[in-house]
């Protein structure tokens, strides 16, 4: 007894608080000096306004303008690269989408270009796919955006294109050489984990705007993907392969063309798939600098707040993404198959023919819809084809009849949400002194994450100080926090009821799955007809976007809980409830955080994109600095406010996971229990590979 | 022998894991650390000593199986042979030929003409049919298609795995994958073949039939065999001469009879406890000196001749059984010799007394 009395005098206070204790103090010092400081020294900058450091990059901006004609850099190196990417991507738009060859009408026109994608989807893919395809080509037709739904399609291809021309030799040197791996992931994660728009301004400084500046943001954006999962295909290759393989003389050139690619086939192609759906949503995002297609008519129309043309577009866009994602999944089902079940030695050659004959098919209607008119133009008027402009009236209707009749509904969520948590949370972040804030970031990183993390976070916050931009940054910072806290606690909901029943699970996984692959674009859409141009709509968008994401983590977590844990705790006799909070949820500690991370992740990039639609702040500026010259220096420092507010919250919040982790196998000793924050998070991007077993169609 | 019936000639090999460096693995061969216990080593250097100073011979067409317990190194010294670890010091000839030497083409050279290997795990290629599986060493060497599937045809047959060639691996049973592992290693018709465990991961009647096979591929190919195992049975069956390996040292090497009958220290004598010796002990172990007084009218014996085998003969001869090498009279043996090795398989250590030089007295005592 006397030992332990003096072991516990002898331990500092803070142990004997506790972690929870000591969250709590911080918090609650927040709230009382923040109440009593409130609105001091909180370096607020008016929207037009710039410092110092804004003007210098727009002078950059300047300089590199008036030389684009002059410096060798400018006239070999970057309108190289650029002239090289527009010619592709101009080819492929001459091809499908734009008149050229001095014809009214593109090359191949819509007849060949759905026979075309309807053949590829069936030889890459099989029968569903391809029905699904036809269906899906035909509607973007018939909805009016068929020119537009071409443009996107041929920006995608291009970018796509060359993701994987460079991204697959590349991923398969990382997956030879850790070494090499060991620079490449860290700027592959930012790549991946920085928010769409930030590339936007740089790019758009070096490679101007329009299509090839588009594409090569696309580019940067989709090619990690292909690259992280050609080099994990390459160095999952079972080692007893490679050893029997080179015990027989192979050299490393055989080693790697008759083992290593082809066991990695199947993985590079789910890196195919991942790229190609980073590539569609970001072509999405690159209409801000004017690269055309969809986008563009979502974007104008979120302008000009026409929300029934903002959802034909975007359900073009839905249509679209579903069938590249079920085309590109099928692709790597097949590719899984080629070496699998031998059966079907029959239905093999029924395919064969089918092949021959749907060639012969496409060939036919290519040449058709080059020859004639009404095979290259699709049926019906230019301007809203056969039934876009119905759908956009019918929208438009609903959307009115919306706002009149729930009103109260919508305008009781945002009281709800605004009173319950945007003001009091902007109150304590934008309102408070920067001092504060910076401390209690500090103190809370300590406490959670440790003291590395705290190195880390210092260094975000003194470059969000130099920014000038603080308090947009801590603007933005709030929307995010609330839609974090919105959507983990969903997800924690939802993710114990899908782990507990497999019969939901089997039912909202493949929804869940499909949401995921949608560009984070579209989610802005039907709130704005909901809630109005506000920072609302940003957050609710937001929140409903990454959810499925959060939702599949916490579900995968709890699913992962030792079922002898369970079954203890049901054994000892524990209710249901009791199952969930006193073993489920606490086993799934670590799954919960990175939930929180990834949800923190994703949440960003869409409050960000949100500055279009009047979510103020970062998202705001940024768009502001395409628009309006003399704030583009402004722009792009939001722009790199926003990677920096990204990689203080990724850091801390995953730096407090891994820490949970660690506790957890202390305490536990448990390495049957894995769900490892660290594998898991090798994939961040929508459309996790860990979709690939299920076969189904949406 | 000689060295020119030699297939494989190892001296003082070692392999040591751990960091290289001017203190690390490669520079412990030949210091007094070299000396030190396992456990000591490591926790001095941080160095794992897997293979330590081995040394033997095979002979051409000999079956030499490397015994030994999960960790005892004999796995690494296998790989060390064919290089796929490089050892750390020791030579290594193969027919005559210094491997340590080969350079990497040169090693690519050997690797696909002179040896080849099976393994534990199969290491077959998942997307490949079974005759290119087979075909494969022959692919990798630059071998036309045709010719090699033709190859690969005939070593199916051999294998017994005719009709499977378009099969691919994991539609066959874990007993015919290895199979293929096996055809894939005679397809390139190597001098020696190296045997990693091939059968750990088999059921036991399907191990028993794949033993079989080897014995038969051997009576027939007459390839050299060096063969891996941790079944002293696997070994006792294939073995023409074993090496015991504990904690990367060699324990004892020699033929099965001599393992048994004269197991050269505790952890052997442990190993052999169970084996039924009467399956294994030839008539020279229990043959004793001819007495004046034994009548020398019994029949006439080999002195390698097993146990169990003679067993029969024996006991129902009326004289004693007379062990004559070249017409030399070696010993005899009677009934009660033959009955002591048969009843003493439960009787235990007690009865595992035997060295070389008491051979004669043990059934004296």
């Amino acid at each position: 007894m006397t030992t332990v009395a003096v072991a516990a005098r002898s331990s500092p206070w803070w142990r004997r608080i506790g972690r929870p204790g000591i969250v709590a103090a911080i918090l609650l010092g927040w709230i009382l000096l923040g109440t009593v400081l409130q609105g001091r020294d909180t370096l607020g900058l008016p929207t037009t306004d710039t410092t110092a450091l804004h003007d210098r990059f727009t002078a950059v901006r300047d300089w590199v303008d008036s030389h684009r004609n002059s410096s060798p850099f400018f006239v070999y190196f970057v309108d190289g690269i650029r002239d090289f990417v527009g010619g592709l991507t101009g080819f492929l738009q001459d091809l499908i989408s734009q008149a050229s060859f001095g014809r009214p009408v593109p090359l191949v026109g819509w007849l060949g270009v759905v026979a075309l994608a309807t053949f590829g989807a069936y030889a890459f893919g099989n029968a569903r796919v391809a029905v699904l395809t036809a269906a899906g080509f035909t509607s973007v037709g018939l909805m009016g955006l068929w020119q537009e739904s071409m443009d996107t399609l041929a920006l995608t291809l291009a970018a796509v294109l060359l993701s994987l021309v460079i991204g697959i030799p590349l991923g398969v040197y990382v997956g030879l050489s850790r070494p090499v791996e060991r620079v490449v992931t860290p700027v592959l994660d930012a790549m991946q984990a920085m928010p769409t728009l930030v590339y936007l301004a740089p790019l758009a400084l070096f490679f101007l705007i329009g299509p090839p500046a588009a594409v090569i943001a696309t580019l940067i954006y989709a090619m990690p993907p292909v690259i992280r999962l050609t080099s994990l295909g390459v160095r999952q290759v079972n080692e007893a392969s490679m050893e029997a393989s080179r015990s027989l003389g192979a050299t490393r050139w055989q080693i790697l063309r008759t083992v290593q690619l082809p066991l990695a086939k199947r993985t590079i192609v789910v890196g195919i798939n991942q790229t190609t759906m980073a590539a569609f949503s970001m072509v999405m995002i690159a209409a801000l600098i004017a690269g055309p297609g969809l986008g563009q008519v979502v974007l104008r129309a979120l302008s000009a707040l026409d929300v029934g043309r903002a959802f034909t577009g975007g359900l073009g866009i839905v249509v679209l993404a579903i069938v590249l994602d079920r085309v590109t999944t099928a692709a790597s089902e097949r590719a899984e198959a080629t070496y699998r079940a031998s059966g079907g030695r029959r239905s093999e050659n029924t395919r064969r023919w089918l092949l021959v004959g749907g060639g012969a098919l496409t060939a036919a209607a290519v040449y058709l819809s080059a020859s004639y008119y009404w095979a290259s133009t699709f049926p019906g008027p230019t301007r809203g084809g056969v039934i876009g402009f119905t759908i956009d009236d019918a929208v438009n209707a609903a959307a009115d009849w919306t706002r009149l009749n729930l009103h109260d509904v919508t305008s009781a969520i945002t009281a709800v949400v605004s009173y319950g948590l945007i003001n009091p949370l902007q109150a304590l972040i934008a309102e408070s002194p920067w001092y504060v804030v910076c401390a209690v970031v500090l103190a809370l990183s300590w406490t959670l994450a440790g003291a590395r993390s705290v190195i880390v976070a210092s260094v975000c916050l003194s470059l969000l100080l130099a920014s000038g931009l603080w308090e947009s940054a801590m603007v933005t910072l709030t929307s995010v926090l609330v839609a974090t806290i919105i959507v983990v606690v969903l997800g924690v909901i939802f993710g114990v009821v899908l782990a507990r029943s497999p019969r939901i699970d089997l039912v909202v996984r493949p929804v869940l799955d499909a949401a995921q692959v949608l560009p984070a674009f579209v989610y802005l859409v039907p709130f704005v007809g909901l809630f109005g141009p506000t920072r609302l709509t940003a957050i609710i968008a937001a929140v409903v976007f990454a959810a499925p994401v959060v939702v599949k983590i916490v579900a995968d977590g709890i699913r992962a809980v030792p079922s002898a844990a369970v079954e203890a705790g049901v054994a000892s006799g524990s209710s249901r409830w009791q199952v969930v909070t006193k073993v489920q949820l606490p086993l799934s500690r670590q799954a919960v955080a990175l939930a929180a991370n990834q949800g923190l992740i994703y949440v960003l990039s869409v409050v960000v994109i949100g500055g279009l639609v009047g979510a103020g702040a970062l998202g705001y500026l940024v768009v502001a600095g395409f628009s309006q010259s003399e704030l583009f220096g402004k722009g792009l420092t939001a722009g790199i406010a926003i990677v920096v507010l990204g990689i203080l919250l990724d850091r801390v919040t995953q730096a407090a996971a891994l820490r949970a982790q660690e506790r957890e196998h202390r305490l536990t000793g448990d390495a049957e229990h894995q769900f490892d924050v660290r594998s898991a998070r090798l994939h961040p991007a929508p459309g996790l590979p860990a979709r690939i077993p299920t076969g189904r169609v949406v | 022998m000689t060295a020119a019936t030699l297939a494989l000639d190892v001296r003082g090999l070692w392999k040591i894991f751990g960091p290289s460096g001017r203190n690390g693995a490669n520079a412990i061969v030949g210091t007094p650390l070299a000396q030190l216990p396992p456990a000591e080593l490591r926790r001095q250097t941080g160095c794992l000593v897997a293979v330590r100073d081995i040394s033997f011979s095979v002979g051409r067409n000999e079956v030499f199986v490397v015994m030994g317990l999960s960790g005892s190194g004999k796995s690494t010294l296998v790989r060390c042979l064919t290089r796929l670890v490089e050892p750390t010091a020791g030579t290594v000839l193969l027919d005559g030929e210094d491997m340590g030497a080969a350079d990497a083409r040169r090693l690519r050279e050997l690797r696909r003409h002179r040896f080849a290997m099976v393994f534990q795990n199969f290491g077959l290629l998942p997307h490949r049919r079974v005759i290119d599986n087979v075909a494969y060493g022959l692919e990798v060497r630059g071998t036309g298609r045709d010719e090699r599937h033709a190859r690969a045809r005939e070593v199916l047959d051999l294998v017994g795995l005719t009709g499977h060639e378009d099969s691919y691996p994991d539609q066959l049973s874990g007993g015919m994958q290895q199979r293929v592992g096996l055809g894939r290693a005679l397809a390139v018709d190597p001098e020696v073949l190296f045997f990693d465990e091939p059968f750990s991961a088999l059921d036991p009647l399907i191990r028993r039939d794949m033993q079989n096979e080897v014995i038969r591929l051997h009576r027939e190919v007459g390839k050299t065999m060096v063969f891996i195992t941790h079944d002293l049975h696997e070994a006792l069956r294939l073995g023409d001469r074993i090496l015991i390996m504990r904690d990367g040292e060699m324990v004892q090497l020699g033929r099965p009879d001599e393992v048994v009958g004269a197991p050269a220290d505790d952890y052997v004598r442990d190993f052999v406890a169970d084996v039924p010796r009467s399956h294994v002990l030839t008539l020279s172990w229990v043959m004793r000196p001819a007495a004046s007084d034994d009548p020398l009218d019994g029949p006439e014996l080999p002195p390698d001749m097993i146990v169990r085998d003679a067993a029969r003969l024996v006991l129902s001869a009326s004289a004693p059984v007379r062990v004559v090498r070249h017409g030399e009279l070696l010993g005899v043996v009677d009934s009660e010799a033959i009955l002591r090795v048969i009843v003493a398989e439960d009787a235990g250590p007690a009865a595992d007394e035997a060295v070389p030089s008491q051979r004669s007295s043990v059934l004296g005592r």
